[in-house]
């Protein structure tokens, strides 16, 4: 849509796509004026609400007697019983209470909330309801779940041939992995003001992904219209995945509150409440059975993956379904099948995370061609170079994934050619193995890990999106769209596309708030797909107010549409140059709008979940990653020495971002296999819920070498500027720290053993894998 | 930075008040939760209001008198009454940083930090770091090398930086990542973190 040609007139502008600008909102960050939803200034008799939570992971409510909790300074109690609509914050299916009714099924699940004048008093007075429990038995893993057939939603199969044929290979074994959890632990933690208006309308400020949702979900819970009710974001301090369907909860508590109380409410969790109280990455157990020969080729392969999805469906069944996407990663596995249980456990409910379930399928999958590399006694890169999707797509039958998707856009081998040549592959390899053989405390591990991510909603009808365009009279441009800022700089990519439609400088564009009333009907921005969907949105509505003032300058000035040119020095009518200001004010004079709506939705995706064929991806994201790392065996601690990204997103809209995201990413997928450990007693309670016990990523804990590159290389498909997603994918490159460290572990043990290694690798589980192959 | 000398009788007083009201109810509640006498506790704060004190906090150059609760820690007193909010609240347990100020020059944690105790020294926050328009080198950097995505824990990395640099522990690239980890940042900025401070280092030097 976009004419290039206009590019090659003058210099360019300032801001336009690909350039590596800084965020939209850089100078407010560096000096502390960003407002985030707690930082805005708070309405004229604001309350403050507190929440009361379950302690029993499993149990039945005998008594709620809430009335000794109306002391001086409390304005409204809420409970299951005083919602006049629905009693349910679910994205899709229900399960998720805002209060609970006559049964709690987790530790930490909302029992009722206060409003008061301050959240001291609000604490106080919630201490004072009586609440009366009777403990029942708990599940509290997928194990477990399974024996008791407890699961949130069907059990699903994707197949492709026949994967019994693995019995007949020459090499066979069988082998499983525990995945632990995440907690996203946003610095800014979930929060919403809720404030009441006129005529039965409600606004809230939220600091969620998904502000159609919550709008909806609010105004089911009040019974009310949704054009009652407008949601709006300016900004999230991070988000993760965890205020997708998460943020939905703490705003429909604000808002209950703000309507009994008719004041607004401001509900903020502390960090221990957020932690307690909202969902995280799901715990997989990934089962295996593999056939194999002499070479390393999967001859045949069946995968059972557990999910422990939290006592509700949540947005569970869409991300085990990921996780069966992405059991294959980069490779062809032919007759295969995979199975999906989905898991219902008396914890919280688990929930989007970065990656979506993507990463436990592509872990297994690596940890299988780590065994069978071990086992053969030969380089996994061997074997995944054996059992990569035909790279030049002229084997068709070595093209096709498990659920019927042909892989058209495959560049992992070129990304394996150039990345073992920068990053020094063999020859470090060799270093290694002799440092191993001298060192006999200190242990070096390297792994090379690829990650192939499929960009797409997998529910269809997610992939669209809306934008809103104004140009006012004196050249500047106001923008809206449906997507949220959590710091990926999707505002500012979004910017640089309008800037570059109308060839005017990025200063010229405001971004605004991602507000209900402006954009509706909007995806959470999740799944990678922010500046896929908003960009090409976006694009359109500019197109739009372009086309029209192309044709109004055609008939004004009597010239060929071919003549009418947006440049960088302004717009060129045949051989006068006018600036975009100046065409913007002779076109209002007469009478042009200079507004309008914009709407994109993906082609070419079609998924038939029924069957379980299809192509639910618009296209795959590529990248891969070299880590090494130095193990102490005596105490099971490790340092990252190197670590070597080579990332592809495509033409890059914006370099400095796109860098940002794959550093960010890979690191926070270190943090999950490593240092990140959830822990639940016995009783179903999780015991770390602070920084103190919970351990994401220091500065320190990054490679003292780090290197990162994006691959050259545009989008086959017809994305905006042909760039690539980027948010999720690089989370997998983190998948080789942790393949690292069982290198590592496996240089403390004979040939051939397989270091029986669980994530996340915190030193004490390192330890026990040393212990398990030395012994 | 100019540096207050706080007259010792003020502080005498300042501290004895302290003790007598606010120390003394936190510890009384501390001790009885420990023993389980829960209701005791509750019985005890609502017989003893909560002990308001004057507590004079100078704040990026300018004085400011505020009659506060003395277990208001600094980040609230500066969030909550001085409306400056630039300081953020990320784990209000002293273990992610996004509350880094200076007193007296130093950095500290101001959730960690009661506003009394802060009483007539000097508060230096983000907001009082730019020279009018003219960003501090530091600021300057992260705008430059990008240092943040979500921006959540900027402020606080900031102010850490600052005082980093001129603490001398910004040497080396191994003293940055060091005498930096107390500020956790979620996006993992780290190295773009790294390299800005390595930046600003240069240019306090050179400036």
């Amino acid at each position: 849509m976009l004419n290039k040609a206009d590019l090659e007139t003058n210099a360019s502008i300032d801001g336009g796509m690909g350039q590596a600008k800084p965020h939209d909102s850089a100078h407010l960050h560096v000096a502390g004026e960003a407002t985030y939803t707690d930082d805005i200034r708070e309405p004229r008799g604001c309350l403050y609400a507190y929440v009361l939570k379950s302690p029993h992971a499993h149990a039945k409510i005998k008594k709620l007697d809430v009335s000794a909790c109306s002391i001086p300074g409390v304005h409204a109690v809420m409970t299951a019983k005083d919602i006049p609509g629905v009693n349910d914050a679910a994205p899709v299916v229900g399960g998720d209470p805002i209060f609970a009714e006559s049964e709690v099924l987790y530790a930490g699940q909302s029992i009722f909330a206060v409003a008061a004048d301050s959240v001291d008093i609000a604490r106080k007075a919630a201490a004072k309801a009586v609440v009366e429990y009777e403990p029942l038995p708990a599940i509290l893993n997928t194990h477990d779940a399974i024996k008791a057939k407890k699961f949130v939603g069907d059990t699903y199969v994707m197949a492709q041939g026949d994967s019994t044929v693995l019995k007949k290979s020459k090499h066979q074994f069988h082998g499983a992995i525990d995945i632990g959890g995440q907690d996203h632990f946003y610095l800014e933690g979930q929060i919403a003001l809720a404030t009441p208006l006129e005529n039965g309308e409600f606004h809230c400020w939220s600091s969620t992904q998904h502000p159609s949702e919550v709008q909806h979900l609010i105004a089911k819970m009040l019974k009310i219209p949704d054009h009652l009710v407008t949601v709006e974001v300016r900004r999230m301090g991070g988000a993760f995945g965890g205020k997708e369907s998460q943020a939905s909860l703490i705003a429909c508590i604000a808002a209950a509150l703000a309507w009994k109380s008719k004041r607004p409410v401001k509900l903020r969790l502390d960090r221990d409440d957020d932690m307690l109280m909202t969902g995280k990455r799901h715990p997989f157990h990934i089962s295996w059975d593999v056939g194999f020969n002499d070479e390393g080729l999967i001859e045949g392969i069946d995968f059972t993956q557990a999910a422990d999805a939290g006592m509700s469906p949540d947005l569970s069944n869409a991300i085990a379904d990921r996780a069966m996407f992405h059991a294959d990663n980069c490779y062809y596995l032919g007759n295969s099948k995979v199975t999906s249980y989905r898991c219902f456990t008396h914890k919280v409910s688990n929930t989007a995370f970065r990656g979506f379930g993507g990463p436990q399928g592509m872990l297994a999958m690596e940890y299988v061609i780590d065994d069978i590399a071990r086992q053969l006694g030969k380089d996994p890169q061997a074997i995944r170079k054996v059992n990569l999707y035909d790279p030049k797509g002229k084997l068709k039958d070595r093209c096709t994934t498990h659920y019927g998707m042909t892989v058209e856009d495959n560049i992992i081998a070129d990304i394996f050619a150039k990345i073992e040549k920068t990053g020094d592959y063999a020859k470090r390899r060799e270093e290694i193995a002799r440092f191993n053989r001298t060192s006999k405390i200190l242990k070096k591990g390297l792994a090379l890990t690829p990650v192939k991510f499929g960009i797409s909603f997998t529910l269809t009808m997610l992939n669209q999106a809306g934008a809103l365009v104004h140009v006012y009279k004196d050249g500047t441009v106001q923008l809206n769209h449906g997507g949220t800022e959590m710091g990926q700089g999707l505002h500012t990519k979004v910017a640089q596309v309008v800037a570059d439609v109308f060839q005017i400088d990025l200063d010229k564009v405001r971004v605004t708030a991602t507000n209900t009333s402006k954009v509706p009907n909007t995806s959470a921005t999740a799944a990678s797909s922010g500046s896929d969907l908003n960009g090409k949105a976006a694009e359109a509505a500019c197109v739009t107010i372009r086309d029209r003032l192309i044709d109004f300058a055609v008939g004004h000035f009597g010239v060929k549409k071919d003549n009418v040119r947006f440049t960088p020095a302004g717009v060129q009518v045949d051989g006068k140059m006018l600036s975009f200001k100046e065409l913007v004010q002779l076109a209002y004079t007469n009478r042009v709008s200079l507004s309008s709506t914009g709407f994109y939705k993906t082609p070419k995706i079609d998924w038939d979940r029924p069957k379980a064929k299809g192509r639910p991806f618009y296209y795959f994201a590529y990248g891969a990653a070299i880590t090494e790392v130095i193990v102490d065996t005596l105490t099971g601690e490790y340092n990252f020495l190197r670590a070597d990204l080579l990332h592809d997103v495509g033409r890059s809209l914006n370099p400095a971002i796109d860098i940002g995201q794959i550093e960010g990413g890979f690191v926070q997928g270190v943090g999950w296999l490593t240092s990140e450990e959830l822990w639940w007693n016995e009783k179903g309670e999780l015991k770390t819920h602070a920084p103190s016990t919970y351990k994401i990523p220091t500065g320190r804990d990054i490679p003292k070498d780090f290197r990162v590159a994006l691959f050259d290389g545009d989008n086959q498909e017809e994305t905006i500027y042909r760039s690539k997603a980027v948010g999720e994918p690089p989370l997998m490159l983190g998948i080789s720290a942790f393949l690292a460290i069982r290198d590592a572990v496996a240089a403390c043990g004979k040939p051939h053993c397989l270091p029986p290694l669980m994530a996340p690798a915190t030193p004490e589980n390192v330890l026990k894998a040393i212990q398990a192959v030395q012994a | 930075m100019t540096f207050t000398v706080t007259p010792l009788r003020r502080w005498r007083i300042t501290r004895r008040k302290l003790l007598k009201g606010g120390m003394g109810l936190l510890a009384a509640g501390a001790w009885a939760r420990f023993f389980g006498f829960f209701r005791h506790a509750r019985a005890a704060e609502t017989v003893r209001p909560p002990s308001t004190i004057t507590t004079r906090l100078r704040i990026n150059g300018r004085d400011n008198t505020f009659k506060l609760d003395s277990r208001v820690t600094l980040l609230d007193a500066l969030r909550e009454h001085a409306g400056l909010t630039g300081s953020k609240k990320g784990c209000d347990h002293g273990q992610c940083g996004a509350c880094t100020v200076h007193v007296n020059g130093r950095r500290v944690l101001s959730c960690l930090t009661l506003a009394a105790t802060a009483d007539g020294k000097d508060v230096a926050t983000i907001e009082g770091l730019a020279e009018g328009k003219k960003l501090h080198p530091v600021q300057q950097a992260f705008v430059d090398h990008d240092a943040f995505q979500c921006g959540y824990c900027t402020p606080g990395q900031i102010m850490s930086a600052v005082a980093c640099i001129k603490e001398k522990h910004a040497e080396t690239d191994a003293d940055i990542r060091e005498y930096m980890s107390g500020n956790l940042c979620r996006c993992a900025a780290y190295p773009k973190i790294v390299a800005a401070i390595k930046q600003a280092r240069g240019a306090t030097e050179r400036g």
